[in-house]
């Protein structure tokens, strides 16, 4: 500090200072640019590499098709069978998740003590932390062969053990953010119905939960996401035949485990069947996309009108 | 509660007759519900330990010390997990090298310097957005952009680049909570003796922001250690039968390892699998734990 006697040191000093904080302000706006490079990126890969694909399938025939077979002699590219493998898991994970993950929710907000509170929800913590792989191996080696004890007619592999592990992998998400939909409800709300004189049970349901729905549909539809994305776990245990099923008993595939199984393979990069991996993917992220925008709408709506 | 309603009101006189309580029945009704909530919570849990109790029961008779510093092998008896447990290390030094600065710049450049604006609005968005991508998604990508742009192969860099994108969006939101926290006061305080905006932020809010920060970036890592698809989308192997020793090594994680004993369908395997899961949730443990100490003493601190 001794150059600010000296008067043009001193502006110098100054002068530097205000270039430095001028880069550092550059290089902060290029961290933060680099997320919206990624989104770009997803999307001129995703597009890019597909266009390839839709050259020599034409659009209609993917999206309408009820075949999928790129990787045998007898082609077919209807993605149908991986939606339907895809739709079959996160319908039955939601069937275990929504219910669990709601009245878990409910428990946590409106009957659970602080205590008991505190015990609960770092274990739910865990459970959303064990990794995907994780449940595959518990789906592959200790659901399904439970599920081929009560169903004999069960596969080695099959939908249902991959949309059990999928739903049990969720529930902790739906719980912890329907929650906070559920704990940012006023207390006078509440009270206002303990004093008409509606019971604890009456004012969970009928008063909590409506106020609170938006964020819990929110959490839902964030969590059908998920499921739909999800990939080891159904990888491992719902195999990797694409069909067009309702039936939980039978092998199905989902776009994800699809995407796994060709990048497992020794498919040569630039072949047709290696861009359907790019095609399926694109569904993929269009489809997630599409459902966390109106999950974050919903949730965005949701905080308005509670602040 | 027991009455049958008051009478000094026209509609209460109305109703008088018909309105009855019934309290016994609904607070019956209100019990079981409470049951039934409390049996959703027990069935997470038991699966927590029926999923914990299994790999721990399967893992027991493959857990050594030569588990642990052994090549894979062909054969069970002698295949071990060492390339797998470096490659997760390289894996997590590297992602975090590659995500802090680019996480906490983001942040501190959304929470500090971005003008409320459309551009910030847009980027805040996409963040969330990107919160949201399926991780096979984040593989593809890096597939393309590191593995074939890039010409980085199927190097440890590759993978590590493809994750530390896929936590980025974790590490942004966390560091932003962490600097929004910090008390304004101490930001003034620090302009009125003349500080400049990055003085200010570098010696009195990153400081403080820190433990916050540090909690979120050793989450993220514990989720990018568990990914296995992406860094099966950008061709991690199974058998690696060496140690890597540049970041532009062909690799192997401790995820990859266990999808691949799990998928084979000798038992043997299948022990091998549940040990390194033992490994990787030990891992894991100790990550978080040390996530929620610092937490824990960041809190008590602010609470002083």
């Amino acid at each position: 500090m001794s150059e600010l006697t000296e008067s043009s040191p001193e502006l110098r000093w100054r002068a530097g200072r205000r270039v430095g904080e001028r880069v550092i302000a550059g290089l902060l706006f290029l961290c933060g640019l680099v997320s919206v490079l990624t989104t770009v990126g997803i999307v001129v890969v995703l597009l890019t590499e597909s266009a390839g694909f839709f050259r020599e399938v034409p659009l209609v025939d993917f999206l309408t098709g009820t075949q999928w077979s790129p990787l045998y002699t007898d082609q077919q590219f209807g993605i149908l069978p991986l939606l339907n493998g895809t739709l079959l898991i996160a319908v039955g994970a939601m069937l275990i998740a929504l219910p669990v993950g709601l009245t878990s929710a409910i428990y946590l907000s409106e009957y659970a003590s602080p205590r008991v509170r505190g015990v609960v929800k770092p274990l739910l913590e865990i459970l959303a932390g064990i990794p995907t792989v994780v449940y595959g191996y518990f789906a592959l080696l200790f659901i399904t062969p439970l599920l081929r004890a009560v169903f004999p007619s069960a596969g080695v592999y099959n939908a249902a053990s991959g949309a059990i592990v999928v739903g049990i992998m969720i529930i902790p998400m739906v719980a912890s953010l329907s929650e906070d939909a559920l704990s940012a409800v006023p207390r006078a709300l509440r009270e206002a119905a303990y004093g008409l004189g509606a019971t604890k049970f009456e004012v969970s349901t009928r008063v909590a939960v409506p106020a609170a729905l938006s964020g819990i549909v929110a959490s839902f539809i964030l969590a059908i996401s998920r499921a739909v994305g999800e990939t080891m776990a159904v990888t491992l245990a719902a195999g990797a035949t694409p069909r067009m099923t309702l039936s939980f008993l039978e092998s199905v595939q989902t776009m994800t485990a699809y995407i796994v199984q060709v990048s497992l393979g020794e498919t040569p990069h630039g072949s047709l069947e290696y861009k359907t991996i790019f095609a399926v993917g694109l569904v993929l992220f269009l489809i997630t996309l599409v459902m966390n925008v109106i999950s974050n709408r919903i949730t965005t709506r949701f905080r308005e009108v509670y602040e | 509660m027991n009455g049958s309603g008051s009478t000094d009101n026209g509609h209460a006189t109305a109703d008088d007759g018909r309105f009855t309580p019934r309290l016994a029945r609904r607070r019956r009704i209100g019990q079981i519900f409470e049951a039934a909530c409390l049996a959703s919570i027990a069935f997470s849990l038991v699966m927590l330990v029926t999923l914990l109790a299994d790999v721990a029961v399967d893992a027991a008779a493959w857990l050594s010390a030569d588990f642990l510093t052994s090549f894979p092998s062909r054969i069970p008896g002698r295949a071990g997990i060492k390339p797998a447990i470096l490659g997760t290390v390289w894996i997590m030094i590297l992602v975090a090298a590659l995500s802090f600065p680019l996480g906490v710049g983001a942040a501190i450049y959304l929470e500090e310097y971005a003008p409320r604006g459309r551009l910030t609005k847009l980027i805040q968005t996409n963040i969330a957005n990107l919160a949201g991508v399926p991780s096979i998604v984040y593989g593809i990508l890096g597939l393309a952009i590191f593995v074939r742009f890039f010409g980085l192969g199927r190097s440890l860099l590759a993978g590590a680049a493809t994750l530390a994108l896929l936590v980025l969006p974790v590490v942004i939101i966390a560091a932003q909570e962490a600097i929004r926290a910090v008390p304004s006061s101490l930001r003034e305080a620090a302009y009125g003796v003349g500080a400049t905006r990055w003085q200010v932020i570098r010696h009195h809010v990153l400081p403080v922001a820190m433990p916050g920060i540090l909690t979120g970036m050793i989450l993220s890592l514990s989720r990018a250690i568990g990914e296995t698809a992406p860094v099966i989308m950008i061709g991690a192997l199974a058998f690696v039968a060496f140690t890597p020793t540049s970041p532009m090594d062909l690799f192997t994680v401790l995820p990859i390892q266990i999808f691949n004993w799990t998928a084979r369908p000798q038992a043997e395997f299948h022990g091998l699998a549940a040990a390194a899961i033992v490994v990787l949730l030990v891992l894991l443990l100790m990550m978080n734990a040390t996530a929620i100490l610092l937490r824990n003493r960041y809190q008590s601190k602010r609470g002083q």
